[in-house]
């Protein structure tokens, strides 16, 4: 009896630690995404401090696999921003580190994939002439693997269009045929319904921005 | 018992009360050099408490843990940081980071070395670089024969480097000797090389002080590393106004393995039918080539490699002769090549790799003059064959420094036929190496290493010491040092007739400082190189030649001054003279000219997707032997200077799903008269200048390439 209360109670505290914990952790990630999601902050300081920060919740939560997807996120987007050549290598590592972090603690997971795509197109820009065709393979490969898991997730579809619509008409982009593609993300968004209040859902404005630039 | 659970109930219940009073931390994060690090990550580790630092370094954040605890400090790019704080008595944390050393702060050995790779950061040129040289014709020798220490030889086969001949230039592809890595061509009229530039990753052109893996070339080696697997299958057809040419790459579904199967057909004939040649063609100049590789990924780090290629040429002329004015000299030519080349390469664990390779190769001319109707014609038959294995163990010693060591086991075996005289040899050559790059900080490295080599036809054996230094001064200049001797054995020619001679030596020693920026690089080399033991055919054959060579280069490219616009500058400057063959003494040799100058400009039109591309060459003249003038005066009188000046437009467009590319490339576009050297009849009455057999040529075609996704290939604002 006494072993069994004892039992009870154990995990009853167990319970009620890790409910604890859950709860700073889903406060802490919203009140973070609410800053990624608010298109002010989309600088490289702001940016690397929110990576930071999602790295920190990382580390402490040590089995979820948004806070590394985040930063991981959150590190290619200032690969993109970065005008020092140079530089757009290491930022691109350290997303990439991040990413692998939440691949091993979720494999197969599209938004995972998804990210990986964005850190091999940040690296073209580095050297487009020698690296375009082997990034842009890579970027395209990544997209492929992540509509194999989820042909819903609106974010494939906005990468591939952001491939034709950024490459030249001669190398086989296509402004009309982007087009076609953020307007099927865009259809995707509407049905779209994400696993939860802090999992990946970026993406609705970039694909509608773009659309706005295609004549 | 109920007590003292009552208690720790109790515990727990007032525990966070406990803990609500909060610490603030603060402090700062600076580098080594004092300068502020804002971005950086602060943790009270494996909590959520922390914060980033500020543009001024500073950072601040609340906690409301307790105790002892551990704060990290993290920043990409510096060595993370961690230290035991304890919360009851907080205070301010300066903490400085230390910079990681990464790839690009690490010295390497570059003295006497250009290389063209897409993998290793910090290299001079990119294996794009040589495919679109303007006037190179997608050929590595000519794109090489743009940098520093290369002779615009052009009459003449091989890459002519620094006061040598284009036989002490040796290739190698993934370690493995390359016999005859040129086509054969006709007398003044070498042959381009015989494998497209498209197969490698990695070049590396060394024009002296190379490493002991390779030997037998006196002064250069050109190391080419051949691709691992393609990311995607595609298919290619080509099309020229000199021939075609198609091609297949298959990757397998699960991506470990691929082949690739190729074959080009060049036939110079309808193109000399328009554009006549100096001298007119016996028959219509052909050349079937055929290629095939196979890869496989053996392991996650283990890869097996074949490449071989077949190639037929059949080609002659009608030579007005020299010595029988009126008459012709035929000269016609049948070359069969076979090359054939196995590689695997695997890590074995605890630092060590294996790189193995067996290669087969096997070269016949079937050569036919005769100055018609004047004498009897001759027969020429050239048969060579190159059996070789080579093992290669690497062992990686802590972070940066390796050993390496090997050995290479070569049979040759050499035939030659004049009409019905024999002279025929073989050779078992043996060679072992060591070689350790000893890295004393991540800024020095010291290589040493030594060859010991074994030539059954010489009966000789040698041992050649090779010794490299190179030190970083900062993340973009080095400086470097090279010594080393290099020893080859003489030429077949020689050998055929008499085999117990002595093996030809070369000792180099090289300085060069060089500064590469992500968009600039210069860079200064001097050298001096010492030859010995150089064959002479007069009065004897025999080792008794001698020679040096000597002299500065500087190479300048920049990316980035000039919008889409790449341009890269080389001078050389060769004081050399030899006493070798027939030459009564020490003179600069008839190939080698004291100024060579290059510039190579590429500029690409975003709005027309079109690549200009502009070589320019110029050489002083090379001297030549008048056999008019006395003895004292031998080779004393020079040809006029050298110009060439290559254009070539690329146009990128794609024709359904095909991505294509037309070519147009002009060969000397301002038909600069370009006079290599002169030749003299017997009886010293008449001569005949050395001059290109179509001085000025006219490429034009076309290359599709048919991929699963091509339109991933180049992509944003390339």
């Amino acid at each position: 009896m006494k072993r069994i209360l004892f039992a009870l109670l154990l995990s009853a505290g167990i319970t009620s630690v890790s409910m604890a914990q859950s709860a700073q952790y889903e406060g802490a990630m919203t009140k973070q995404i609410a800053m990624l999601d608010d298109y002010n902050n989309f600088n490289p300081q702001k940016l690397q401090e929110l990576a930071n920060t999602f790295e920190r919740i990382g580390a402490a939560e040590k089995t979820q696999w948004l806070p590394f997807y985040y930063a991981g996120y959150c590190n290619v987007m200032n690969a993109f921003l970065e005008k020092d050549q140079s530089k757009v290598d290491a930022i691109a590592d350290k997303a990439a580190a991040d990413i692998a972090i939440a691949d091993t603690l979720s494999p197969k997971n599209d938004e995972v994939y998804v990210v990986k795509s964005l850190i091999a197109s940040s690296r073209i820009s580095v050297d487009p002439q020698s690296r375009g065709k082997q990034y842009g393979m890579e970027a395209a490969n990544w997209q492929s693997e992540a509509a194999k898991i989820n042909s819903e997730n609106p974010r494939v579809y906005i990468l591939q269009g952001q491939s034709l619509f950024y490459t030249p008409e001669q190398f086989g982009g296509s402004k009309t045929e982007a087009k076609k593609k953020f307007e099927l993300a865009l259809q995707k968004f509407s049905t779209f319904k994400p696993a939860s209040s802090i999992a990946p859902h970026w993406g609705e404005r970039q694909a509608q921005h773009l659309i706005s630039q295609i004549k | 018992m109920w007590k003292i659970i009552n208690l720790n109930l109790f515990a727990l219940i007032l525990l966070p009360v406990c803990l609500m009073a909060q610490q603030k931390i603060t402090g700062k994060i600076t580098d080594s050099k004092k300068r502020p690090l804002p971005g950086v990550n602060i943790a009270i580790k494996d909590t959520y408490d922390g914060a980033s630092s500020a543009a001024d370094g500073t950072f601040s954040f609340t906690t409301d843990l307790k105790g002892e605890q551990i704060i990290s400090v993290t920043l990409n790019g510096y060595r993370p940081f961690e230290q035991k704080i304890n919360l009851s008595n907080p205070q301010v944390y300066n903490i400085v980071l230390k910079e990681v050393i990464s790839q690009l702060n690490v010295v390497t050995i570059s003295a006497g070395s250009f290389e063209a790779s897409d993998e290793r950061k910090g290299t001079v040129l990119k294996p794009l670089d040589i495919v679109s040289t303007a006037g190179a014709g997608a050929d590595i020798v000519n794109a090489l024969k743009t940098l520093p220490g290369t002779q615009q030889t052009n009459d003449r086969e091989g890459l002519f480097v620094r006061g040598g001949t284009g036989y002490e230039t040796q290739t190698f592809i993934d370690g493995l000797l390359v016999r005859n890595p040129f086509y054969s061509g006709l007398p003044d009229m070498p042959g381009r090389g015989r494998f497209s530039p498209f197969l490698f990753k990695g070049t590396t052109f060394s024009s002296g002080g190379y490493s002991a893996q390779y030997g037998q070339g006196l002064s250069s080696a050109l190391i080419l590393e051949s691709q691992d697997l393609p990311e995607r299958s595609s298919s290619s057809v080509g099309l020229s106004v000199i021939g075609a040419s198609v091609g297949v790459d298959e990757l397998s579904k699960d991506k470990k393995g691929s082949y690739g199967v190729e074959a080009d057909y060049t036939n110079l004939g309808p193109y000399l039918d328009v554009v006549k040649s100096k001298f007119k063609p016996s028959v219509n100049p052909e050349i079937i080539g055929t290629s095939a590789n196979f890869r496989r990924k053996t392991s996650s780090t283990g890869m097996l490699k074949f490449y071989g290629y077949g190639n037929w040429t059949h080609m002659g002329t009608y030579h007005p002769s020299l010595e029988y004015p009126g008459y012709n000299e035929l000269f016609e030519l049948r070359n069969q090549n076979v090359y054939t080349n196995l590689t695997y390469k695997e890590r074995l664990g605890r630092g060590w790799r294996i790189s193995s390779g067996l290669s087969f190769s096997s070269n016949t001319d079937d050569i036919h003059t005769d100055t018609l109707e004047k004498t009897a014609p001759t027969k020429i038959n050239n048969l060579s064959s190159l059996t070789q294995a080579r093992v290669m163990l690497t062992k990686s010693i802590g972070y940066y420094s390796s050993l390496r060591m090997g050995g290479e086991y070569q049979y040759g075996v050499e035939k030659g036929a004049f009409n019905s005289y024999h002279a025929n040899y073989t050779d078992n050559y043996s060679a072992v190496f060591a070689e350790g790059d000893i890295y004393l900080t991540p800024q020095l490295v010291g290589r040493v290493g030594g060859r010991v080599e074994h030539s059954s036809v010489l009966a000789k054996t040698n041992f050649a010491p090779r010794v490299s230094l190179a030190y970083k001064m900062d993340a973009y200049s080095q400086v470097s040092l090279a010594y080393g001797d290099y020893y080859q054995k003489p030429e077949q020619q020689y050998l055929r007739f008499k085999p117990n001679m002595d093996y030809m030596k070369a000792t180099h020693y090289i300085a060069s400082v060089q500064r590469i920026t992500g968009n600039y690089t210069l860079r200064v080399e001097a050298f001096y190189k010492k030859y010995h033991n150089l064959v002479k055919t007069s009065p004897d054959t025999s080792n008794g030649g001698t020679g040096y060579a000597k002299g500065i280069e500087l190479f300048w490219r920049d990316h980035k001054t000039f919008k889409n616009m790449d341009y890269w500058i080389s001078y050389s400057y060769l004081d050399t003279k030899r006493n070798y063959l027939t030459y009564p003494y020490e003179v600069q040799p008839d190939f080698a000219a004291k100024h060579t100058f290059s510039v190579v400009y590429k500029y690409y039109v975003p709005s027309i997707t079109t690549f200009f591309g502009a070589t320019y060459s110029f050489s002083t003249g090379r001297p030549y032997y008048n056999p008019n003038l006395p003895d004292n005066q031998f080779m004393t009188q020079k040809t006029m200077d050298y110009n060439s000046l290559g254009l070539t437009v690329s146009y990128l467009t794609s024709i359904k799903k095909a991505f294509t590319v037309f070519v147009l490339s002009v060969s000397n576009i301002g038909n600069f008269k370009q006079v290599y050297g002169y030749r003299y009849s017997t009886d010293k009455l008449r001569r005949e200048e050395i001059t290109p057999n179509i001085p000025r040529f006219i490429y034009v075609g076309m290359f599709m390439n048919f991929g699963i996704d091509r339109r991933q290939d180049v992509i944003n604002n390339l």
